[in-house]
């Protein structure tokens, strides 16, 4: 076979797997999201015509429930992140360090196997368990700690546990593949050079499972702030996530334009804290999601 | 008297029915360099691991320099301990990894920069305080890894078979090295290790551990040339061996039958009594290529040459005796004096009667 | 502290505790859900008033089991019709993908593969909404210029299956990748010296190779899309997937059907998750 000949095979291989991941993110992701961007710019006058305005991003800022609304997503998605990270990591460094290694693989599937499950059957279990007919409440009621039923779900509290739930797989799983390759040698090293349990966990454990850490806070900080069933479900009744904001102006009010300048906004600021959590940590995308 | 560093008393460690390390008991001097010795799975890992503080004992009693190490965790124990992979923290460059255990006795940070320097330059890695550990050698980990612990001053310096990872060379040169450092600052060593020369080079004594028991403690000549049990004499340095029976006992002089045939005249271990069944073992280098006619007293027989191993120095004749199936191993001297032996040739083979290393089976 | 060292009773004690109480939070809501479908009771609530199937075989109207509610069966078989296209697409697009990314090269490549990753740092919400409007715009586009009224740019059955695609391809794309980098070259080096053209390589060599990836991404492909809810949200048009349908029934009151639903929910993914495990721990 000539080297043209080669070339050219090496080519059409080039065209054949390029072709259809290009129409993917062309017409799946590029244009739709710069779509998205023209809308977010535009006004409808009346009578279908429109025009090129700063409107929708004026209103964000001059209605206080808007502004509000997104203050309040992105400052209870960091800290649901924050919330997820502490109550995984035991549970990632008792699996990977201390179980017996006999009932480590047991452990892992059983820490999976109810993300397998739908995230709407998942969230309706704690509102069986938590309202106010709901499971806890019967049992509480019936050994007297309670007098009378207390609604427990659409608080705060409930919806930031709730959050932390749907994402712990998500924290988890970079966790637990961080710590095994943490070599147990080290742990012991540092031991022996006189570190107690408080310096190996900031000195060795957290510096070696920061890609984990990383990885692991960004896709459960994209998905708390992208979340839509939990706190509709779990939350206040007054579409105090900023995903319902966006929900309201597409399908109640129909006011495609609010909505686009709306999630252009979910968008930037996610794409900034993702970014800023990268600088911060001195890690890169690339090495995260792999 | 010298101060003992480190006394382990009737420790023993058993893991569900086995028994890691059985009942041993040894101390070590101040300032000595001591190795335990032996094959994989003998339990020297577990006994190093004891001493650090990283294993509970079953019972018995380790003490540091007088003081009883019972209770006292890893992080208090005034020893540390070389791993075998030597588990430099990779998150942190060399300076901070030397100053890690400082830091955790919280000195100063004054101190301890200074601290550092000083030992980088003891182990001539001055200036090395901001490399990487990817960026550094084997011999050069090698050496932060020692730092890292003797900056620390320990009473007594564990070392796990850290020359385990190195290629061949590196490794003979490390021998060397590590044996100057520890003569320079006076800490005193316990390393562990399954290459009998790495023990033989360095260590002031070694203890030759087996099944969890130590079988002998003694200085590197002694375990050569006066291996105190079978196991001992295979262990360390290459022995010739064969079974045989006691015909005759003067003293600790024995004749001995071998199973093949041959009628000895070796020294024993002990005095046996007639009939008794022996192991004798026998240096490559202790038995003699055509000894002249004329030396008394030596066990003479014949072999035929099956093959020349050639390793310089360590050069070896592969032999049988002529009505025999045993192989047998002859030092080789290459003084050009032998060069005429060819494969296949008979030629007799002498062996006086102090050189036998003889035991009751 | 760690299994090979001697550590406190207390520390061990308390982590182990600690655990205990996780599984505990991990599994409450699933099993109080299961239980609760054999309640015999109109709500998903204690007291318990007896075990009962009736919430899934049976046929009067205020006890309409799930085997007999027509418009639940609906919405699951959508599900299903929409995961299988969503996981064929991805599959292929996915496994291209990976090709193109670890054999490929062409300029620009770099800046291409953070497009590809980017819509893992996309909400799916936002994706939902602007592959919403991009289809309409395209619509309307169409129905100006060449008087087209094309079905495919309204919200329904396809516009889900391209917006669950969009976001699932990168993940098949990630998982085939990263079982094509341990691919050993030199394997398609030899088969092409043989003789076989590139694709005869790729077709009998490679592709072989990456069946485990392939099979274990589609199953994660097909669960992902059977269960999203954010994208297909604002794409569904007449015929609901069934996390839409749940929801609303959810948002409006719920009876104890949806605990059946949820029961046969829960038993099927477990099935499919251990079997996806099993199978992956064999190929190892």
């Amino acid at each position: 076979m000539d080297k043209n000949g080669m070339h050219d095979r090496l080519r059409w291989g080039l065209l054949l797997f390029l072709t259809p991941v290009f129409l993917w993110l062309v017409l799946l992701i590029v244009l739709p999201q710069i779509d998205l961007l023209i809308m977010s710019f535009r006004v409808e006058s009346g009578y279908g015509d429109s025009s090129w305005s700063l409107y929708n991003y004026r209103q964000f800022f001059e209605e206080p429930i808007y502004w509000l609304t997104f203050v309040r997503t992105a400052v209870y998605s960091v800290l649901v992140t924050f919330l997820t990270f502490v109550v995984a990591l035991p549970v990632a460094f008792y699996i990977t360090k201390v179980v017996h290694p006999r009932f480590q693989g047991f452990l892992t599937v059983l820490l999976l196997l109810p993300f397998w499950v739908s995230e709407l059957v998942r969230v309706y279990g704690w509102m069986i368990l938590l309202r106010e007919s709901g499971v806890i409440n019967h049992f509480l009621l019936r050994m007297g700690l309670l007098q009378q039923p207390v609604e427990m779900l659409y608080q705060d509290a409930t919806m930031i546990m709730g959050l932390v739930y749907t994402s712990m797989l998500f924290m988890v799983v970079p966790l637990i593949s961080a710590l095994e390759s943490l070599d147990n040698s080290l742990i012991e090293a540092a031991y022996d050079l006189g570190a107690n349990m408080g310096s190996i966990l900031y000195k060795i454990i957290i510096p070696h499972a920061t890609p984990g850490i990383v990885s692991g806070s960004i896709v459960v900080f994209m998905l708390t702030l992208g979340n839509y069933l939990t706190p509709n479900l779990m939350g206040g009744k007054n579409s105090l996530w900023f995903t319902e904001q966006i929900y309201n102006q597409f399908i109640a009010s129909f006011n495609w334009n609010q909505g686009s300048a709306f999630g252009f906004l979910l968008l930037f600021l996610s794409s900034v804290i993702v970014w800023l959590g990268l600088k911060l940590t001195r890690q890169n995308l690339r090495k995260v999601v792999q | 008297m010298m101060q003992i560093d480190l006394s382990v008393q009737h420790v023993l460690k058993r893991f569900g029915d086995f028994t890691a390390v059985n009942d041993i008991s040894f101390d070590v001097e101040s300032g000595r360099f001591f190795s335990i010795l032996g094959p994989s799975g003998c339990g020297k890992t577990t006994l190093l691991r004891m001493i650090a503080g990283l294993a509970e004992l079953d019972s018995g009693r380790i003490e540091i320099r007088g003081k009883d190490m019972a209770g006292i965790s890893p992080n208090r124990r005034p020893v540390n301990l070389i791993f075998q992979n030597l588990a430099l923290f990779p998150m942190m460059d060399v300076g901070a990894n030397i100053a890690f255990g400082l830091q955790r006795r919280g000195e100063s940070k004054s101190g301890i920069r200074e601290k550092v320097s000083a030992i980088l330059d003891r182990v001539d890695l001055a200036g090395f305080e901001s490399k990487r550990i990817d960026q550094l050698s084997g011999g050069q980990k090698q050496r932060v890894a020692i730092a890292r612990c003797l900056v620390l001053e320990p009473a007594v310096l564990l070392l796990d078979e850290p020359l385990g990872a190195l290629d061949l060379k590196l490794r003979e040169q490390m021998k060397v090295e590590l044996k100057k450092l520890q003569a320079k600052v006076g800490t005193t060593f316990v390393y562990i290790t399954h290459d009998q020369s790495e023990a033989l080079v360095m260590s002031d004594y070694v203890a030759v551990m087996n099944h969890g028991e130590f079988e002998q403690i003694d200085t590197p000549q002694n375990l050569y040339s006066r291996p105190q049990t079978p196991f001992v004499a295979q262990f360390v340095g290459d022995n010739n061996a064969w079974s045989g029976t006691i015909r005759n006992c003067e003293g600790t002089v024995g004749e001995i039958e071998t199973d093949d045939g041959f009628h000895f005249r070796s020294e024993l271990h002990q005095p046996l009594p007639v009939g008794a069944a022996v192991d004798l073992f026998l240096r490559p280098e202790s038995m003699l290529i055509q000894p002249d006619p004329s030396l008394p007293d030596l066990n003479r027989f014949e072999v035929v040459v099956r093959s020349t191993l050639f390793d310089g120095a360590n050069s070896r004749l592969l032999v049988h005796p002529v009505n025999a199936e045993t192989e047998l191993l002859v030092a080789l001297p290459q003084t050009h004096q032998y060069d005429y032996i060819q494969k296949d040739d008979t030629i007799e083979i002498g062996w006086a009667t102090p050189s036998g290393i003889c035991f009751p089976k | 502290m760690i299994r090979t060292m001697p550590r406190s009773r207390g520390t061990a004690l308390g982590l182990k505790l600690y655990v205990i109480l996780y599984f505990i939070f991990l599994f409450a809501p699933l099993l109080v859900t299961c239980i609760l479908a054999f309640n015999d009771s109109q709500f998903p609530s204690l007291p318990w008033k007896g075990f009962t199937v009736e919430w899934f075989t049976g046929d009067k109207p205020d006890r309409l089991g799930i085997f007999h509610d027509q418009i639940n069966i609906d919405s699951i078989w959508v599900s299903i019709r929409v995961a299988f296209f969503v996981t064929l697409l991805s599959l292929g697009v996915g496994t291209c993908g990976a090709f193109l990314f670890e054999q490929e090269q062409f300029p620009g490549k770099q800046a291409f593969y953070f497009l590809m990753i980017s819509p893992l740092v996309i909400p799916g919400v936002i994706l939902g909404i602007s592959i919403l409007m991009f289809s309409t715009t395209l619509g309307v586009f169409f129905e100006n210029h060449w008087g087209l009224d094309v079905a495919l740019f309204r919200p329904g059955f396809w516009l889900v299956v391209l917006g669950q695609f969009s976001f699932i391809a990168t993940l098949v794309t990630l998982v085939v990748s990263a079982r094509l980098k341990k691919f050993d070259r030199s394997l398609e080096e030899a088969a092409m010296n043989l003789g076989a053209s590139r694709f005869e390589v790729i077709w009998h060599i490679t592709l072989r190779f990456l069946k485990p990836a392939i099979i274990g991404s589609g199953a994660v492909a097909f669960l992902m899309s059977f269960e999203n809810f954010n994208t297909s949200l604002f794409l569904v048009g007449s015929e609901a997937t069934l996390p839409i349908n749940l929801y609303l029934q959810v948002r409006d009151g719920s009876t104890p059907v949806i605990n059946a639903i949820s029961f046969l929910l829960i038993v099927g993914t477990s099935m499919l998750a251990l079997l996806n495990l099993y199978f992956s721990k064999k190929k190892d």
